[in-house]
């Protein structure tokens, strides 16, 4: 097999930090790599100096395309050299049909008048080459987020892409669009195309991969075949140390009912006559943890919303929280009722990225702990040193711009923010998405001291494992509805599994009710 | 900790970095001046007319800044100060009020008016652009209308004195004492918090010295000002203005709340802030303060004209702009809105004085505001 690409001592330096040390990387053909590193490890950075995001002259060492030497200086130039990188957010124009993101920026055209008919049969043609069952004319905002992610997959194979980059493909794809993508990758495989994976799902990397890279502090610690590798050992090059078991066993002792939920429904905000929350049904006690599993689309999220008042559709239903029943119309009321909510998606949600992590943190509970209408700085910087102490927040200082940390440390500054507010009830929706292991771990570690001091937890998960190790009880959904809940001890990933599907007769004991 | 401390130094290099930049830019603007026009330009003559010319975009600009923050934009200030101020001369001349009503007909224009913009905008979610283009259009007509397209002449002398009179020297020295004391007074309280609290370095010394810069500015600026006329009380009302748009933006929850809807309305939301109230909130503040910048404009010109204050939401968005205000939103500073605006009036005080032709000043303003941004993009880059 041929060597594809070869990258030699790569350093790049931010002001202050080494993020890459002499970094060496290669892909032969037809190859899966899987680069693996926690958070800060320098993955991302790697792929920005291989895709030309950081130009020549930006870092040190050496690339070499196919034996030759490449200095991009752009994107485009590195496209070109035939790598193609699938970012982790989607680079798709929403508005523009399948065909047109995928030949965007290379419409085929005479003096300029583009040939729709070209584009159209062309992307069609790409499109069933993958199996894959798209309209070329449907608006890429009309797709799931699962063929969003297949679509971004054709465009880099439309440019003949012999190295394509994936970084965290599968986070938000279900399991069959997971296999759908695994299929196409080891078809892609077949023909040569040489591939580097970024991955915090183990179980994935060692399916399809046939060598792993870790990367540590910026530095190569390994580059072994897979076969040579298993799970723990890749964990413990990552995190250099041995890591126990990642879900802490713990018995939390219950309160009261911290909080009651009778019969949620809401409706889609631009369809009111569709249903995403249909007469949902819940309590969570103090000092308990209530995982939320289910497909995509099954009113995961969406029914937090709906309680914490953010929800800009029709909405029903009562809330109860201390045995009180009270009316919760913006994410002000829940706020003052006791409740955080650590949204998903904290880049879009969650942060204020141009902004301070001590602006960021104070931001929700800010009136509190800051004053009512004049603010003390020297209070705000109080407090957003003690969330940077106790959740473990690297960073230099409160004074640190949120935007240059990385996913883990991001996450716990949202945690932060709503740990500020004192809430009684937390919700979590989605606490560990893009994070890579050892902050995974620090984040249950917290969510189990939290619990123990009495809070109230929902925690809504698309991973299973979370789900199962962390929760005291299992509540399942399944198209907007409670499709099953489990206690901890009858919880098994089948029967869950079972459940999200809808494959599940609705069980309603066992759950303290 | 010592790494704290280093990067906290940073963070606050950088900040004032822009601030050092624009003071510089605005030297060399002042000094090419002063030797083009055969050292006119820094007397306290012109100075102190230099000060007058931007006290009303000033203000205005500095609840621009704060529209522009929350990632808004207002282009009704110009139309809008026309009608109040025509108000406020049509109150007194024509009805025969007093001078306070007629002062608080044109706030209260103003902020009538900054409400219902900001209400459409934040409520019924019309984007700013359209809401206040069309009040561009409209209160522009509207003072066509009442005043049938006439001028009206100010003849009382207590409301001509807030656009002409000077506040008395001694009077002036008097408040640069308080000032200076606030400054000290300051420099302390922040050293006591820090040690109380026990972050920063709490050092008094470290503060005093730091106040050395306000005081010796404090000083500077007065003995200028007495040296012709004293403070101008226009200039003394934009400086309060400015005072408390610096409180605003920086000492109160209401100024992080702009700054955070405007960095991510989304995340904002989400943490219980009420954006469409601070939205509306904010529009209001810069009706009031265009109503208050009318009542200087009308007075000073001693007539209120139909045609008032036009393209002035330009000058106030371009002194924004050039003070590093991103119109993206969630970036800006009152600082940086005031010393735009003081070089935006630097430059029309300048080539006035060299009676350069109007079509080379409008070339030579449009030229600088885009410099002006493009060097600052690039700067950002690195």
């Amino acid at each position: 097999m041929t060597t594809l690409l070869e990258m030699k001592s790569i350093t790049k330096e931010f002001p202050g930090v080494k993020a890459l040390d002499d970094v060496n990387l290669d892909l032969l053909e037809g190859e899966f790599h899987a680069l693996v590193g926690e958070n800060g490890a320098g993955k991302s950075t790697l792929m920005k100096v291989l895709s030309g995001v950081y130009p020549y002259g930006n870092y040190e060492g050496e690339i070499f395309v196919n034996g030759t030497e490449k200095r991009f200086a752009n994107i485009r130039e590195a496209e070109n050299a035939g790598i193609a990188i699938i970012f982790q957010e989607l680079s798709l124009v929403k508005e523009l049909s399948v065909g047109e993101n995928i030949f965007l920026g290379r419409e085929p055209s005479s003096l300029g008048i583009i040939n729709w008919t070209e584009i159209y049969q062309k992307s069609s043609d790409l499109l069933n080459e993958l199996d894959l069952d798209i309209n070329p004319r449907t608006e890429v905002g009309d797709l799931g987020i699962g063929q969003q992610q297949l679509v971004e997959i054709a465009k880099a194979l439309s440019q003949d892409a012999k190295i394509l980059v994936l970084d965290e493909p599968t986070a938000a794809l279900t399991e069959s669009e997971v296999e759908t993508l695994f299929n196409i990758l080891r078809d892609l495989k077949k023909r040569g195309v040489g591939m580097i994976y970024i991955s915090h799902k183990l179980n994935e990397v060692f399916q399809m991969s046939d060598r792993i890279t870790v990367l540590r502090d910026g530095q190569t610690v390994a580059t072994e075949s897979a076969l040579t590798l298993d799970k723990d050992k890749v964990i413990s090059l990552m995190v250099g140390r041995e890591v126990g078991d990642i879900f802490p066993k713990v018995t939390h002792d219950f309160g009261e009912v911290a909080m009651e939920v009778r019969n949620l429904t809401a409706y889609e905000p631009d369809h009111p006559d569709k249903k995403l929350v249909d007469d949902v049904s819940f309590t969570v006690r103090s000092g308990e943890v209530l995982g939320v599993s289910g497909l995509m689309g099954a009113g995961r999220s969406e029914f937090l919303t709906v309680i914490f008042g953010a929800w800009k559709g029709k909405s029903s239903g009562e809330i109860f929280i201390g045995g009180k029943k009270v009316e919760i119309r913006s994410p002000h009321d829940a706020i003052k009722n006791g409740i955080g909510f650590v949204t998903e998606d904290r880049k879009r949600f969650g942060l204020i990225l141009d902004q301070t992590i001590m602006d960021n943190s104070t931001l929700a509970g800010l009136k509190q702990i800051s004053g009512s209408f004049i603010t003390h700085r020297s209070r705000e910087l109080v407090a957003a040193k003690d969330v940077m102490k106790s959740l473990r927040v690297k960073a230099n200082s409160p004074m640190t711009i949120t935007g240059t940390l990385s996913g883990g440390n991001q996450q716990k500054v949202v945690l932060g923010k709503w740990l500020l507010t004192s809430p009684k009830v937390l919700f979590l929706d989605e606490p560990t998405r893009g994070i890579d292991v050892g902050a995974k771990q620090e984040i249950y570690a917290e969510i189990n001291e939290l619990a123990e001091k009495g809070l109230a937890i929902v925690m809504v998960s698309s991973e299973l494992p979370e789900v199962l190790g962390l929760s005291d009880r299992i509540m399942v959904l399944h198209e907007g509805r409670v499709a099953g809940k489990f206690v901890k001890e009858d919880a098994t990933p089948e029967k869950v599994m079972a459940a999200a599907t809808g494959h599940f007769e609705k069980n309603g004991g066992g759950d303290g009710q | 900790m010592a790494e704290n401390n280093n990067s906290s130094k940073w963070n606050l290099k950088t900040s004032s970095l822009r601030a050092f930049t624009m003071l510089g830019a605005l030297v060399v603007i002042w000094v090419f001046f002063h030797w083009q026009t055969d050292s006119i330009f820094l007397t306290p003559r012109n100075l102190s007319n230099l000060m007058l010319q931007t006290s009303v975009t000033g203000i205005i600009a500095i609840g621009m800044l704060m529209v522009i923050v929350s990632g808004n934009i207002d282009l009704s200030v110009g139309s809008l100060l026309a009608l109040a101020g025509g108000v406020a001369a049509i109150f007194l001349t024509k009805l025969g009020y007093g001078i306070v009503p007629s002062i608080l007909a044109a706030i209260s224009i103003g902020v009538i008016i900054g409400v219902f913009q900001g209400f459409l905008r934040a409520y019924g979610n019309i984007p700013a652009f359209i809401v206040t283009l069309g009040g561009l259009l409209a209160w522009r007509g509207a003072i066509k209308g009442i005043s049938q397209s006439e001028t009206v002449p100010i003849v009382d002398d207590a409301f001509k004195a807030i656009g002409q009179q000077y506040i008395a020297p001694t009077v002036g020295w008097g408040l640069a004492a308080i000032a200076i004391l606030a400054v000290i007074y300051f420099a302390f309280r922040k050293a006591k918090a820090q040690k109380d609290y026990g972050v920063g370095e709490g050092n008094l010394g470290t503060e005093l010295l730091g106040a050395i810069v306000p005081i010796a500015g404090i000083i500077l600026f007065i003995f200028v000002m007495n040296s012709y006329a004293g403070i101008p009380i226009p200039v003394m009302i934009f400086l309060a203005i400015a005072l408390l748009g610096f409180f605003i933006t920086n000492n109160t929850t209401f100024g992080r709340y702009i700054y955070a809807i405007g960095g991510n309305s989304e995340a904002a939301r989400l943490s219980g802030i009420d954006n469409k109230m601070v939205i509306l909130k904010v529009f209001a503040l810069l009706g009031g303060f265009t109503g208050i910048a009318a009542l200087i404009y009308t007075a000073r010109v001693a007539a209120a004209t139909p045609d008032a204050g036009t393209l002035l939401e330009l000058d106030a968005i371009a002194a924004c702009v050039i003070g590093g205000t991103s119109l993206m939103g969630g970036r800006g500073t009152v600082l940086g809105a005031c010393l735009g605006a003081l070089i935006m009036a630097s430059l029309d005080n300048g080539m006035s004085l060299l009676n350069l032709p109007d079509f080379m000043q409008e070339l030579i303003k449009g030229s600088i505001l885009v410099t002006a941004v493009g060097l600052d993009m690039i700067g950002r880059k690195t």
